[in-house]
């Protein structure tokens, strides 16, 4: 797919986005635009994922371990086709299909139900781990929040990454820069963040996460020698000027103005 | 029960290679053998618990039959949050297999010892849990539990415990199901986990002592609970004695009195329950777990008397 083409899909999926948040109310939109554009690229020029592998251990598999940014997530796997509109529009609400995190039943291209942080990278390590003893070629992508790496649970799975060698396995880490209460840095500085992650031998690349041509630099092979890291340097609430690198947009939804507004925005970046 | 439990699972994995099993650093002198004849399905993790069973549900994900292993505390307390989500909420076909139930790591003390585990097990949709009191329930725990592809949470002693169940021909051991080992009236005796042993001695003191055979059943199985079997016992005796080797909040005793409070009372011939299990509250008591088990009165002698004073009431 083109750059433009890319583009246009991400566009869409924050349109959907901003429908979903506006119509339940609920939280996270700032962290779903931050990570919107690293799945557009994953599921559109990476991820070895089809209707018809859908049911083998074959194909590639993503686990949003950050899964708060689920509308991100959910709204891609619907342009994709792996997930029925329908489920899209009742999504948070009394009734629907879809929670405010991941719940992996609602989907055949989903492996994995996520919503406390920390967990994911351990299920990656034994999803690779797997694919070695099975001899399976495939990618096991690992999606993480920046503050999600507070978590001790994350270096237990880190360490393990590097130590079976697990070059199958890649982990993009969505730096926005803010967590819950705090910006990222106040709470671990990203030097040290990137550091860390070097320091137990990681393939590590910082991009911008916005950007698909880096994308496709970094990611674009169709395999790595090491288990890799991708800092993808985001923008918390990134495509709707008002809500870009505000840490109350991690919790507000827009309101009917906001809401107006914001879709304005989104029809006017596609013409 | 240690070496039960690998010996048994030697004899799965040879006939199945899915089987995987994953160590946070424990089961030195023991796993060594399952190591050798396996090489590329064992895994010592390290002392990282939660790491552990997260890697154990995508080794599941991928169709692997995972077995996880570390003391009791350690991998359902420090990774409860794993066995909770990433295990049960997904309904994946992982075995926890934890040492050192109850108080069996006894001088080590209470970080080593488990009070809470069965209650917090069971709390958990999709999780089987079963607490064997002898080699025999170890190792049909082990090959039952083999046949299931949802979560089973598998409490072992440590080793050394004695066969109780000697006559096993025309045993049938299925989860879920209690074992009857002797049918009495009146007065009956309610075992789980590594109390089995004690159980039974009591069991024939009290033959010595009174001339009676009180009933005595085990229950290997704490969740799903023998409910059928309850019911009937509670309509045959009087008093029901519970052992566990468990905090006295959420183990057997409630287990069993959760079955019963929901039925109609007065369809019961039972007047009371007794149970004997760990009091709420910690215990800096130092020594063996036979010791300890004198700390919170739920030695051999304790219970006796107590039974006995039942007994007491009977007759007169």
């Amino acid at each position: 797919m083109t750059k433009e083409n890319l583009l246009i899909k991400s566009n869409e999926a924050r349109k959907i986005i901003l429908e979903m948040k506006y119509k339940s109310k609920s939280s996270h939109i700032g962290s779903a635009y931050s990570v919107l554009d690293l799945l557009i690229y994953l599921y559109y020029e990476k991820l070895n994922m089809t209707k018809e592998n859908l049911n083998t251990n074959k194909r590639d598999r993503l686990i949003l371990s950050k899964g708060h940014a689920s509308a991100a997530l959910y709204s891609v796997l619907s342009l994709k086709g792996f997930l029925e509109k329908e489920k899209i529009s009742n999504y948070y609400c009394d009734g629907g299909d879809l929670p405010g995190h991941i719940d992996n039943t609602v989907s055949e291209a989903l492996d994995v139900s996520s919503g406390s942080l920390g967990h994911g990278l351990s299920i990656g390590v034994g999803l690779a781990l797997a694919s070695k003893m099975d001899r399976i070629e495939n990618t096991i992508v690992v999606i993480l929040g920046d503050g999600e790496l507070n978590e001790g649970s994350i270096w237990e799975g880190a360490m393990s990454a590097t130590r079976f060698n697990l070059n199958n396995l890649l982990i993009i880490v969505d730096a926005n820069k803010f967590q819950g209460y705090n910006k990222v840095d106040d709470i671990l500085n990203y030097e040290r963040m990137v550091k860390m992650w070097k320091s137990l031998d990681f393939e590590v690349f910082e991009i911008d996460g916005h950007n698909f041509e880096e994308m496709k630099k970094t990611m674009g092979a169709k395999s790595f020698m090491k288990p890799t890291v991708i800092i993808a340097n985001t923008i918390k609430g990134k495509g709707i000027s008002y809500m870009e690198n505000k840490l109350e947009w991690h919790y507000k939804s827009p309101n009917e103005e906001q809401f107006i507004l914001g879709k304005k925005e989104l029809e006017e970046k596609v013409k | 029960m240690r070496t039960t439990f690998i010996n048994t699972l030697i004899e799965l994995a040879k006939n199945d290679d899915r089987i995987v099993l994953l160590t946070a650093d424990l089961g030195f002198s023991v796993f060594e053998k399952f190591e050798k004849e396996f090489p590329d399905r064992f895994y010592n993790i390290g002392i990282s618990e939660q790491n552990m069973v997260g890697i154990a549900s995508g080794l599941a994900i991928a169709g692997k039959k995972v077995y996880v292993y570390s003391i009791v505390p350690f991998i359902t307390m420090r990774a409860f949050e794993q066995v909770r989500i990433d295990i049960c909420y997904h309904n994946l076909d992982v075995k926890l297999i934890g040492v050192g139930g109850g108080l069996a790591y006894g001088p080590a003390g209470a970080t080593h010892h488990a009070i809470e585990d069965i209650s917090i097990m069971r709390s958990l949709p999709n999780m089987t849990v079963l607490a064997p009191g002898d080699p025999y329930e170890a190792k049909q725990s082990i090959l039952e539990t083999y046949k299931i592809k949802t979560p089973s949470y598998i409490r072992l002693s440590k080793n050394g415990e004695p066969l109780i169940h000697e006559n096993t021909e025309n045993l049938k051991f299925e989860i879920g199901k209690s074992i009857m080992i002797n049918e009495g009236n009146e007065i009956l005796l309610l075992t789980t986990g590594n109390m089995l042993e004690q159980a039974n001695e009591i069991y024939k003191d009290i033959y010595r002592l009174t001339d009676k055979k009180i009933g005595f059943y085990s229950f290997p199985t704490i969740k799903p609970i023998d409910k059928e079997m309850i019911l009937k016992i509670s309509k045959k005796y009087k008093y029901i004695v519970t052992l566990e080797e468990h905090s006295i909040i959420g183990g057997l005793y409630s287990s069993i009195s959760e079955v019963l409070m929901k039925n109609n009372l007065k369809e019961f011939k039972l007047e009371r329950i007794i149970p004997f299990a760990i009091e709420d509250k910690f215990s800096h008591c130092v020594g063996s777990q036979m010791h300890i088990r004198k700390c919170y009165n739920l030695d051999k002698e304790s219970i006796i008397t107590e039974i006995l004073k039942i007994n007491k009431i009977i007759r007169s």
